[in-house]
């Protein structure tokens, strides 16, 4: 049984492709075929990030119009054959797809493949409409800042319309030491105002810029930065494996960090 | 409220920015979820104390209509204190809005 996962998050930038990339090599790299496909075709990046740019002859538009086959679309990952890429179509595209053609498109990719990664465009209209439209289970990234998670709150209320679970939570970017001074949206304060369960937390990390400018996702090469364990651990954590989550403003030692919990504590 | 507020509100310095945030986005998503707007709050706010005035007597000053929300539950939360029962209700024209 497939698997299809929409990766969404209402605002843009806060790292829903990142995600999406590192996901789709991690998931591959652990034994499970895996598809993503790009549903922002307006402004695709998900070639970038894989370093598949160069390699795109034909995209969902060329499949569903016949003129070619779903393999001779498909970019397979020249490092990592598990996984596959299918733009939805180019920036060029006069005619927009429809939901009907998003659905047709991952049927097509469910019988092929065991999970299907959608990287969904940044707001809630037309091209997220498409790409929910063909998902079952979503992924709401999100980092703790208010707008980033006001957005998700919608697009959460979205999802749930529509019938799509479980939803989890991905909190990106997150930063150790401003969360332990208070200065930043605690982990628990975002789960709590989203009620959704955390599926995974990434802190910030430089090497996800590094990693982007290569076009070579950290989880790629095994990476052992904190982003790319954390994408990593995600990746375990779909496929039914236990992998706790830790809370990084709970886990420093020393006296500042004890000192800084102590300050935590609600007393009324 | 953490310890770190309480030593800031005993310093008379501001609340850790967290805390803050918690606080505006809860208060921004209630409104989001429940699509009302300031408005049409206000208009309700006007009518429920108008009924309820007809009935007992309110301390306008104490009063507080507003959306809490939790769990993703949005509810509408009236604290209406009661000054005294009047002893007949008001006819319903007779009543001018109130607050």
């Amino acid at each position: 049984m497939s698997r299809t996962i929409l990766i969404c998050s209402g605002k843009g930038g806060v790292g829903k492709t990142t995600l999406t990339a590192n996901l789709g090599i991690a998931l591959a790299r652990q034994g499970s075929s895996t598809a993503v496909l790009d549903a922002d075709f307006g402004l695709r990046n998900l070639d970038l990030l894989l370093g598949l740019e160069n390699r795109i002859v034909y995209t969902a538009q060329e499949v569903l119009a016949e003129s070619c086959r779903l393999e001779q679309a498909l970019v397979k990952h020249k490092q990592e054959p598990n996984l596959s890429l299918l733009p939805a179509g180019n920036p060029r595209m006069l005619e927009w797809l429809t939901p009907d053609d998003m659905q047709k498109i991952v049927g097509m990719l469910e019988e092929r493949f065991e999970f299907v990664l959608i990287d969904c465009p940044a707001g809630i209209e037309d091209g997220f409409k498409n790409a929910a439209a063909a998902s079952r289970e979503a992924i709401v990234v999100t980092t703790p800042e208010v707008s980033a998670v006001r957005d998700a709150d919608r697009v959460i209320g979205l999802l749930q319309t529509r019938d799509i679970q479980p939803i989890q939570l991905v909190l990106n970017r997150v930063r150790p030491k401003m969360m332990a001074n208070q200065e930043m949206l605690a982990v628990s304060d975002v789960t709590d105002i989203l009620a959704l369960p955390l599926l995974g937390l990434v802190l910030e990390d430089e090497q996800v810029i590094v990693s982007t400018n290569r076009g070579e996702p950290l989880t790629l090469n095994g990476s052992r930065s904190p982003a790319g364990l954390a994408y990593a651990n995600v990746a375990r954590r779909l496929r039914g494996e236990e992998v706790p989550i830790v809370d990084p403003s709970k886990e420093s030692q020393g006296f500042r960090a004890r000192f800084s919990r102590l300050m935590q504590t609600k007393i009324f | 409220m953490t310890l770190r507020d309480f030593i800031d509100r005993l310093l008379g310095r501001q609340a850790a920015s967290a805390t803050t945030a918690r606080q505006r986005l809860q208060l921004v998503l209630a409104h989001d979820r429940s699509d009302l707007n300031p408005e049409l709050l206000e208009q309700m706010r006007r009518e429920i104390l108008e009924v309820v005035s007809r009935y007992v007597e309110i301390d306008l000053e104490e009063v507080d209509v507003s959306l809490e929300t939790e769990e993703r539950v949005t509810a509408l939360v009236a604290n209406l204190p009661i000054k005294r029962a009047r002893p007949k209700p008001l006819e319903a024209s007779a009543t001018g809005p109130a607050a």
